[in-house]
This record gives C-alpha cells, sequence and structure tokens, in this order.
C-alpha cells in the first residue's frame, strides 16, 4: 500500500501507478453526479432518444454548453457521488456543511458509458461498484475511489470553494452538479485499472464464512 | 435537563425544543454509539484500512459535534416516535398539533442545515426543498401511562435503508425455518447481502413476528435500544448475543474493506403473528446511528 497526492486532471500514467489499498488525496476541481446525473448523462448525451428538439449532434441546443462544461472538467477529472448539505452565504455564493459518499452501485447500470465517452480517470463513492465499472477502468485507465461513508463534516472540510451548480433547481439539492475545489479529499483505492477489486475480495472471503455459519451451523 | 419552556408561559406554540431534537440527532451521536466505535478500533489491526477507516469515523464524529454540522450528508427521512401521557401535559396538545410542529421544525432545521432537503416526488422527481411531503417525515403517536411527553427520533440514511430486507419464514435457499435458529439464518444473510453498503458497521433492529408493515416500525423500535442493555427475554438475549458474534465472523469490516468490526448491536423483538405468517423484519442502520430523545416533564424540557 503506497501513499499518492494527485492533481486533477489526472493522468493514465498516473491513475496505471495505483493499486487497490492504496491512499490517495485529492486535489483540483472535481463534479458531483449521483442518481439523476447519471441518468441525464445517458439520456442527454451519450444515447439521445430521438425526441423532438434535438439537433442533428444529438443533444439539445439548449444543454450544449453545460455538455461543453461536462466535457471540460470530466476530461481526466473526477466524478463525485455526493448528495450534499450546503449552505448559501449572504453574497449568494455557496458553502459545502456536509459532503459525504452516497452508495455508488445504483450507477453500475451507467458508469461505464460515463467513464468511456467523458474519459474520467476516477469515480468517488462508497460501497464499491460491479463487473461492468472495474472493466472501463481497466480499458479506459480509470480507479474507483472509496471515501469513508458517513465521513461528512470531515470530508466537507476539504472542499474549499464551490465553483458551480449545474440543474440545482430542476434535480434538486442533493442531485445536482455541484462544481467543487478541493484540497486533500482523503480516498482509497478499492477498485484500480488492474482488475482488482477490494470488494469482490471481501464478497467472496464472507460468502464461505456465511456458508460455514449457516451450513454448518 | 436545558432549562424552563418559555414559548409555555406566554402561550405560544413550541418550535425550537424539537429544532434543537433535530439539531442533536443530525450533529451529536449518542455517547454509546461512539463507545462502541471507539472499543471496535482497538480490536481491528493497527494501520488495517478498518483501523483507519474508524479513526476517519471517529475523527469526523468529533468535529461535527464541535461544528454543529450533520455527522453525515443523508440526513435521511426523520422518524418520530411519539409518546403522549393519557393525563394533561404541559403542552396540552393534540397528535394533530404536535405533528405539525414537528415538520415546522423539520422545515427550520432544513433551512439551518442540520438536514440535508431529502423529500423528493415518486411522481415527478421534484424535490420539495423542506423536507416536507406526502407522508415525509414519518410519525408514530401512541398513549401512555407516563406523566412526561417524550419524541424519540432517528435520522435514518438511504443507503442503510436500501440494505433492509424482510424475510418470510420458511425460507428454503437458507433452509431457515420458523424458529429461532431460521431467524439466525436469515439475519446472517442479510448481513453478508449488505456488505458494506449499508456503511458499516452497523446496529441491526429485528422484529420478529407482526405483519409486513408493523414489522418494519417495530424494527426501527429496537434501534432505540442502548447499546449495552440486556434483552428481558433469554433467549433473545442469548440470539442477540450470538448473532453479534457471527456476524462479525463474516468478516465484511468497516465500509466493506474486510475487518473486525460488521456489526456492533444486534437488538431484537418477538411480536404476535397471524398462524400463517412469520416475517423477520431487519432495519440496518449504518454507524452514524443518530437517534435523540427529548422528554418534557413538568415544563422542563430535556435531551438525552
Amino acid at each position: 500500500m503506497a501513499a499518492y497526492d494527485l492533481t486533477i486532471p489526472i493522468s493514465e500514467e498516473e491513475i496505471r501507478a495505483l493499486h487497490v489499498g492504496d491512499t490517495v488525496r485529492l486535489f483540483g476541481v472535481m463534479a458531483t453526479g449521483r442518481d439523476a446525473a447519471h441518468k441525464y448523462l445517458i439520456d442527454t448525451f451519450i444515447r439521445p432518444s430521438a425526441d423532438a428538439g434535438q439537433t442533428a449532434g444529438g443533444v439539445p441546443e439548449s444543454e450544449r454548453p453545460l455538455y461543453e462544461e461536462l466535457q471540460r472538467l470530466l476530461c481526466g477529472g473526477v466524478i463525485y457521488h455526493c448528495g450534499p448539505v450546503v449552505r448559501q452565504r449572504d453574497d449568494g455564493s455557496w458553502e459545502f456543511v456536509a459532503a459525504g459518499p452516497t452508495t455508488s452501485i445504483r450507477e453500475e447500470v451507467y458508469e461505464p458509458d460515463v467513464i468511456a465517452h467523458f474519459g474520467l480517470r476516477g469515480v468517488i463513492g462508497k460501497g464499491g461498484m460491479g463487473p461492468g465499472t472495474l472493466r472501463a477502468c481497466q480499458e479506459h485507465g480509470a480507479v474507483y475511489f472509496h471515501a469513508v461513508g458517513g465521513a461528512a463534516s470531515l470530508i466537507a472540510d476539504a472542499v474549499k470553494e464551490v465553483v458551480a451548480v449545474h440543474k440545482k433547481d430542476e434535480f434538486g439539492v442533493p442531485e445536482a452538479f455541484w462544481v467543487i475545489r478541493v484540497e486533500g479529499f482523503p480516498v482509497v483505492v478499492t477498485m484500480d485499472s488492474h482488475g482488482q477489486s477490494v470488494h469482490d475480495r471481501v464478497e467472496t472471503t464472507s460468502k464461505a464464512s456465511l456458508e460455514r455459519l449457516v451450513v454448518g451451523g | 435537563m436545558d432549562g424552563p419552556l418559555e414559548e409555555m408561559a406566554d402561550g405560544r406554540h413550541p418550535l425550537e425544543p424539537f429544532v434543537e431534537l433535530i439539531r442533536r440527532a443530525s450533529t451529536d451521536l449518542p455517547a454509546d454509539v461512539e463507545a462502541a466505535l471507539r472499543a471496535a478500533q482497538t480490536q481491528e489491526e493497527p494501520g488495517s484500512a478498518a483501523a483507519d477507516t474508524l479513526a476517519t469515523i471517529l475523527e469526523n464524529v468529533a468535529l461535527a459535534r464541535a461544528n454543529s454540522t450533520p455527522i453525515c450528508q443523508d440526513t435521511g427521512v426523520p422518524i418520530f416516535y411519539v409518546r403522549i401521557p393519557i393525563r394533561p401535559h404541559p403542552w396540552a396538545m393534540s397528535p394533530r398539533d404536535l405533528q405539525s410542529q414537528m415538520e415546522a421544525a423539520v422545515a427550520e432545521a432544513t433551512r439551518r442545515a442540520y438536514l440535508r432537503p431529502n423529500a423528493v416526488d415518486s411522481l415527478t422527481g421534484r424535490n420539495s426543498g423542506n423536507n416536507l411531503g406526502i407522508g415525509f417525515p414519518t410519525f408514530h403517536f401512541e398513549e401512555w401511562e407516563a406523566d412526561d411527553l417524550q419524541v424519540d427520533l432517528l435520522l435514518k440514511g438511504g443507503g442503510s435503508e436500501n440494505v433492509g430486507v424482510q424475510y418470510k419464514l420458511p425460507h428454503a435457499p437458507l433452509k431457515a425455518g420458523r424458529d429461532l435458529e431460521g431467524v439466525r439464518r436469515v439475519v446472517l444473510d442479510a448481513v453478508y447481502q449488505a456488505q458494506g453498503k449499508g456503511c458499516a458497521p452497523g446496529v441491526l433492529g429485528i422484529a420478529i413476528g407482526s405483519d409486513r408493515g408493523a414489522g418494519y416500525v417495530h424494527a426501527k423500535e429496537q434501534l432505540f435500544r442502548p447499546l449495552g442493555d440486556t434483552n428481558p427475554v433469554p433467549e433473545l438475549a442469548a440470539l442477540e448475543e450470538r448473532l453479534l458474534r457471527e456476524c462479525n465472523e463474516l468478516g465484511i469490516g468497516p465500509m466493506g474493506f474486510g475487518g473486525k468490526t460488521t456489526v456492533f448491536g444486534v437488538k431484537v423483538g418477538a411480536y404476535h403473528r397471524l398462524p400463517a405468517c412469520y416475517f423477520v423484519s431487519i432495519a440496518y442502520m449504518c454507524w452514524a446511528c443518530r437517534r435523540a430523545r427529548m422528554t418534557v416533564r413538568d415544563g422542563e424540557v430535556g435531551y438525552e
């Protein structure tokens, strides 16, 4: 197990150097995105339906500015599965009050395509993800970073600035894209770009224990 | 005890005491829960992911308490259990009036960032913005013989709520029959299925019997029991002790990273059931077991 400090955007070389169990402190600008955000990314940009109002390119004109910003943010970037508690200051700016990770597995159906489409280098969440994401991490050079679930006040301390927020009125506070600048955001690599997953290993060993306790019991 | 209730003196309805109850639940982890997490940390291998995770958790608990900020950003669905004296009580409010005050307090606590806005319209997907909605938050009222008004609050996040499960015995795949051995088997399966996704290490509230709906209500009531208490029913006490030991033998560990602490509390209640039904309802509570109690007695408001 090694310890790294990484600055976003992250290179493929930096990601390929990481292995499960490594601890990382992240620096730079990332975006939060969870259930509504992932569905939106797929439905609007990655597999747009043939609905009216869409241009030949598939992306509706109204969504193009956000698409361009997300492409810039997420290429070499990191998406954080998080629905924060926020506070608005008197000058209108936002502050993160509590911001731990949410359970990632709900995004499993979307994440491999999001990694491939935007060129993500990292996904932060909790609980781990499935075989599709693990494969996408191998193919495209990305990792799954695990943050400590519930450590919300501590992680909010690492969020130094809320740079922007998108889709807040449409998705609500927890589901919006919050663009944040972090310093020393603490995570552990639990799925690497070499096909290794802590979550697979623990599931296998705990299954053996379950069988011993239930069948042997 | 936290002082006289000034609102009563001038006849206004009390709001601040409920906001304070919510603030405490969200930001101040109960002492028994914190002590259990501290004890768990000493059990784990120094330098392991499990030990580091518990250290981070404890650091976060202290920070949240000091700054009065939410321990976890998922402040969940606020679940209120209210016990009202039969005899005239200080606030002399009906359940409906109490509920409207608690709803106002929830909206105010959301405004003050003690709670995240969590009430989402299931049809439109819109977040109400103030934690109020249809059937949201959740209230349970009962009358009781005591002279004090007691309000218990549990803040239960979505990650842990998603791994809660209800089994119907017999359960063939686990060879679980309609007895306590069957209960033991399905509980171990539930904890295995949850892995780290409910934010392990967790506390289990379990209801044996009852109907499908009330089973979960009773399971969550079990989460209010102090971690160190002993079940008054000897066979349930023995089951709790065995399940605590065996759940930890699964080796799932804090956050599912592997380790010795997977659960740090198992609380089981047995309720009457229909002849045809034998439900085991399991409420999984994350390590941030955010419960708080407010008691109003002789015009004084106290918290624990």
